[in-house]
């Protein structure tokens, strides 16, 4: 993402303020606002004096975040300018009013920048006739299916035809024929009947995406989108046009004709495929996720999020998920398990006790490992993974919450660096009990001697010497995680815990974005929130208590960790803080 | 009476002219850019100073020319809105996309006399401190385009292009592009489009305005082919001398195509404003007439764009009397001097001074239907009213002259093209479309209802008749 649009404006200095009508009332608009590609400050257009004036204008072309084209016409307004007499002088009316002139011709307001004294005329007879010629001719060629269009409840045609059309159309001839159920590439369909040619999903993939994959071939009324012939169009965030299209031309080939949009539950959450920490709104029905669309946050993903983290949500629901507690292999309950956990943990010796989480967890979790590391004193670290990152918004951390973990102290800023130490601990004999977070340990192990050579040459953390025939020497191996792996089959006590879209808590993203999820679904069986168990043991081995619910854990955290100072849970809104990191 | 005058076509047509360069310097080519590059700063009585530049620029605007390519824009306010200021290269481009149709006039200049063209260009570029130049021609004119790539490379070998030009330190090169066949190439911003290698999609205007953010982002001047030759012209002769030609505010001479019923269609250089339209159409000298037996209908003035005017038809024109007092004056059609302004006041416009004649053999709607199709089929289908408007006119059209028409299509065809002009589009095309429908179902109304009328009551006829004998329906577009 170009960085301009995620900086927030804090330190931009301020910009003159010129003032304008619409609609008969005056507002201050300021004379500049910032291009949403370059980020420089450019004119301040009518469609967003209208915006500030919050005046709806209907538009298809435009979008706040894309170059402007000006080609749907959906957004003429009329307009008038203080009139100048032969003097170049400002007019006057006998009230002293400046005397206005009106246009003769219309102007897009997305594209006309606005000038002192101007007057913008949203809703007279001529607008309102232009914009009834500009839906008619959408129409003539549009299927009008609604009711098998996946569009249906979301789209700008249907929903600005009942309000800015007109009932009957007087086309009778025969309509243009498209190609229908278009394979533009591997997770995009296009139904080029439906589309309007509002050019939103070209702009998006060639000045957003940097991918000039989208055109458009033929002439006039047979205008079509369309790839190059051979190369499919297949970035990682395609998706993101289906969207932006203001119709049901372009649809998820993941989530076509799976349901009405109207019988979404819609939480907000985030991404937790990367450190970007993207917001997004999970679309559930009947405690199933369904979707995860982006949420814009313009000091994280804009509106934008990638095509990967976007899908990335299947595992959820899948049907191998930690459904029980296991005591040795057996089935037991939360509170026998938790009661006999804190036992061994009360009666162990100092530093006899590693844990190992996950900068998956939340920072509460993270914060709450800490309140046992701290009692237990205990050797902690967690595991970094990393990954490809792009210009726009992929971080090469693929944890959610690196962060989360340094700043809770439960790492050192360089992830896994105590993991040989961990690993030494336990060959040794000191290390008696290992607590596991979500961390299928034994899949990065390699024994010890390849280990040593390895990192000779590299600083490579990622891998470990933590290896099962390690494990094996242990008393008690706690391990809480969300799948099976041959972490958790190794595990005397497993504690079945949530994904984030089944709880709720905060991430601190790579930027020091601190951001709040919602729940949006239950949990399979006895899984539980770590937050939840944690708390609880956190109160058994330490008798530390008071933050029982989401709200008081986050606030006495925040009091407790620095870097979290004056944060509170409630302050953290829909968008999240930035903290220094 | 009225006459024609050859400033532009000159030796074009003259017996043994040929296109070399070696025949245009031996008609004195070149030498006035010779001369306009060995200008030497002009003094002014205010103390300022005019550079050679400056000097041809002020020229320019004294001679008071307007644009040839259809919007008769002045040249002069056009360069003057040129950024100078902003650090970026100044771009010219000679418009050769000549795709109106009935527009035959760039081609017998390019064809016949490109280093007139060559020389206007160069002149120009030298006088708005332009480097680098295009001439984008339209993809169908091949035999166009290679002959100004061979006077190009005439004109390099003799040192009026490329580095210190003749000696003066200025540097220009200039290249030849050509269109892959499309109208919508001949709009300015669509045009800079194409030649930036993309859809010939015209820009929004503001902010792309030629003269700022025209190619490349770069300041641009876009002119017709005709208008560079005419600055060769101006800079020859000197602006004040160059606006004695014509009539007040149309100064010059214009070529105008001629086509359709007229004994003698061809192109005539005239001074603007000192034919009339009638002239043009029946003195021996320009078109010698319709053929024998016929009457006039119809007058396309400017190109298939503009509002066609009917025979007979009768304007109210501001004339000054002998006073100088504002008086009206009513004018028949083919009164109308053929000029800018005239036919502006008329209603209609001298767009690229192509007047197609139709004489009463002319079904009007299947005129109408002819160019509709036209438009359809160009429009470049950026924009919602005119990529959907231009078709569905066409559409209707088709239909109502094969046999499916409706006595209520006139007003239906007004009511589309209503939707379609007027600034609800980017570009110029929007009233190009709209503006031959409104205009010809305006006038010729009755012929449109009546063939709607005669086709319901051949279907009705046609329902009542026995099974079996039904035909086809017509076949939809
Ligand atoms: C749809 C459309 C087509 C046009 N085609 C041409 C053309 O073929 N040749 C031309 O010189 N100008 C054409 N123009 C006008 C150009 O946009 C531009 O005004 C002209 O080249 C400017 O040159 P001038 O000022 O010397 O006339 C066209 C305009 C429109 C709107
Ligand atoms: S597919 Fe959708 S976004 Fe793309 S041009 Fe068509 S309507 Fe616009
Ligand atoms: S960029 Fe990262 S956080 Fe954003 S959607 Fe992709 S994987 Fe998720
Ligand atoms: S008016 Fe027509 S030709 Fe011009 S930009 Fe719009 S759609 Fe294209
Ligand atoms: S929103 Fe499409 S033209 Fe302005």
């Amino acid at each position: 993402m170009s960085t301009a649009a995620l900086t927030e404006t804090k330190s931009a200095p301020p910009v003159e303020k010129i003032k304008v009508k619409v609609d008969g009332r005056e507002i201050e608009v300021p004379k500049t606002m910032p291009d949403p590609i370059s980020g420089k400050p450019v004119p301040t257009t009518m469609i967003q004096a209208c915006e500030i004036a919050k005046q709806e204008v209907p538009h298809y072309c435009y979008h706040p975040k894309l170059p402007v084209v000006g080609n749907c016409r959906m957004c003429l307004v009329e307009y008038g300018t203080p009139a100048l007499g032969p003097d170049r002088k400002p007019v006057f009316n006998p009230d002293g009013t400046p005397k206005i002139a009106k246009s003769p011709r219309p102007a897009i307001s997305c594209a006309t920048p606005i000038s002192p004294g101007m007057e913008i005329y949203t809703s007279t007879p001529g607008v309102k006739q232009m914009r009834e010629g500009v839906l008619e001719s959408l129409l003539i060629n549009h299927p009008l299916d609604c009711t098998i269009c996946d569009q249906a409840g979301e789209c700008k045609l249907q929903e600005y035809s009942v309000d800015h059309g007109q009932s009957a159309s007087r086309f009778v001839e025969a309509k243009v024929h498209k190609p229908k159920a278009v394979d533009l590439g591997p997770r995009i369909m296009l139904d080029a009947e439906r589309c309007i040619l509002c050019t939103r999903c070209i702009r998006f993939t060639k000045d957003i995406a940097g991918d000039d994959a989208l055109g458009i071939i033929n002439r006039g009324s047979f205008n079509t989108i369309a790839t190059f012939p051979g190369m499919p169009f297949d970035n990682n965030y395609t998706l993101n046009t289906v969207d932006l299209c203001p119709v049901g031309a372009l649809t998820s080939k993941d989530f076509r004709f799976k349901m009405r949009v109207w019988f979404l539950k819609e939480t907000k959450s985030l991404c937790t495929s990367c450190g970007t920490g993207c917001n997004t709104v999970i679309g559930s029905r009947e405690e199933k996720i369904q979707r995860y669309t982006p949420r814009e946050n313009d000091a994280v993903n804009g509106p934008w999020m990638c095509d990967a983290g976007r899908l990335n949500y299947k595992w959820i629901g899948r049907d191998d998920r930690l459904k029980n507690v296991l005591v040795r292999g057996q089935k037991s309950t939360w509170t026998a398990a938790l009661t006999e956990i804190s036992e061994k943990l009360k009666n162990a010796p100092a530093g006899s006790v590693a844990i190992i989480a996950s900068a998956r967890q939340t920072n509460e979790e993270l914060w709450l490992l800490s309140k046992l590391k701290a009692k237990l004193g205990a050797v902690s670290d967690s595991i970094a993974r990393s990954g490809a990152e792009d210009k726009l918004l992929v971080s090469e951390d693929k944890n959610p919450n690196t962060n989360g973990a340094r700043l809770t102290g439960i790492c050192y800023t360089e992830m896994g660096i105590n993991l040989v130490k961990i690993a030494d601990g336990i060959a040794q004999g000191k290390i008696k009990t290992l607590i596991v977070f979500g961390e299928n340990i034994i899949q990065r192990a390699v024994s010890n001697e390849k280990l040593r050579e390895r990192e000779t040459i590299s600083e490579v953390v990622d891998e470990h010497g933590i290896t099962a025939e390690l494990l094996a020497k242990l008393d008690a191996l706690i391990v809480s995680d969300i799948l099976p792996n041959e972490t958790t089959r190794l595990a005397h006590y497993l504690l079945p815990g949530c994904a984030h879209a089944e709880k709720r808590g905060t991430f601190t993203n790579v930027n020091g974005r601190v951001q709040k999820f919602m729940k949006a679904v239950e949990a399979p069986g006895d899984a539980r929130a770590e937050w939840e168990f944690l708390h609880d043991l956190v109160f058994q081995v330490t008798g530390q208590n008071g933050f029982a619910t989401m709200e008081g854990l986050f606030n006495t955290m925040a009091a407790d960790v620095p870097a979290f100072k004056g944060l509170a849970w409630a302050s953290l809104g829909d968008t999240g803080v930035t903290v220094e990191i | 009476m009225a006459q024609e005058y050859k400033l532009i076509l000159k030796h074009a047509d003259a017996p043994g002219y040929t296109p070399d360069i070696e025949c245009y310097l031996r008609h004195g080519g070149y030498a006035t850019l010779r001369k306009a590059l060995a200008l030497t700063p002009k003094n002014l009585a205010d103390g300022k100073t005019l550079s050679a530049p400056e000097q041809i620029r002020e020229e320019v605007k004294v001679s008071g020319l307007r644009g040839r390519g259809g919007a008769g824009f002045s040249c002069g306010l056009k360069w003057s809105f040129v950024d100078r200021k902003s650090g970026k290269p100044i771009y010219l481009i000679c418009n050769a996309d000549e795709s109106e149709p009935g527009t035959f006039k760039d081609r017998q200049i390019m064809h016949k006399d490109p280093h007139q063209l060559v020389e206007g260009m160069i002149l120009s570029c030298f006088a708005n401190d332009v480097h680098l130049a295009y001439i984008y021609i339209r993809g169908e004119m091949v035999e166009g385009a290679k002959i100004l790539n061979q006077a190009l490379k005439e004109a390099r070998a003799k040192g009026f292009l490329g580095k210190n030009i003749s000696g003066s330190g200025y540097d220009l090169e200039m290249h030849v592009h050509r269109g892959a066949g499309a109208y919508i190439c001949g709009e300015e911003t669509g045009l800079i489009e194409s030649l930036e290698g993309k859809r010939p999609y015209p820009r929004i205007k503001p902010p792309y305005f030629p003269a700022v953010l025209g190619l490349w982002m770069c300041p641009t001047i876009v002119n017709n082919v005709e208008t560079l030759c005419n600055v060769k012209h101006i800079v020859e002769m000197g602006g004040a001398a160059f606006a004695q030609l014509g009539t007040p505010n149309n100064t010059g001479t214009r070529i105008v195509s001629l086509s359709g019923h007229v004994q003698r269609p061809g192109y005539y250089e005239i001074e603007i404003g000192k034919a009339t339209i009638g002239e043009l159409i029946h003195d021996p000298k320009f078109g010698g007439g319709l053929r024998p037996g016929r009457t006039l209908k119809a007058v396309i003035p400017g190109g298939s764009s503009a509002k066609v005017f009917k025979a007979g038809e009768k304007f109210k024109l501001k004339k000054k009397d002998a006073e100088g007092k504002e008086i009206l004056v009513e004018t028949d059609m083919l009164d109308l001097p053929y000029d800018f302004d005239s036919l502006a006041a008329a209603g209609s416009m001298s767009g690229s001074s192509a007047i197609i004649v139709m004489d009463d053999s002319t079904d009007i709607v299947e005129a109408l239907a002819n160019i509709s199709e036209f438009y359809a089929h160009e429009s470049c289908g950026q924009c919602t009213p005119c990529r959907e408007g231009s078709l569905w006119m066409s559409k209707t059209l088709h239909r109502l002259t094969h046999g499916e028409g409706r006595a209520g299509d006139a007003d239906y065809l007004v009511k589309i093209a209503d939707n379609i002009p007027g600034g609800r589009t980017i570009c110029a095309f929007g009233e190009a479309c709209s503006w031959p429908v409104q205009s010809f179902v305006a006038k010729f109304k009755d012929e449109f209802v009546a063939k709607g009328a005669a086709d319901e009551a051949r279907r009705a006829q046609q329902a009542a008749a026995p099974a079996g004998q039904k035909p086809l329906a017509a076949a939809h577009h």
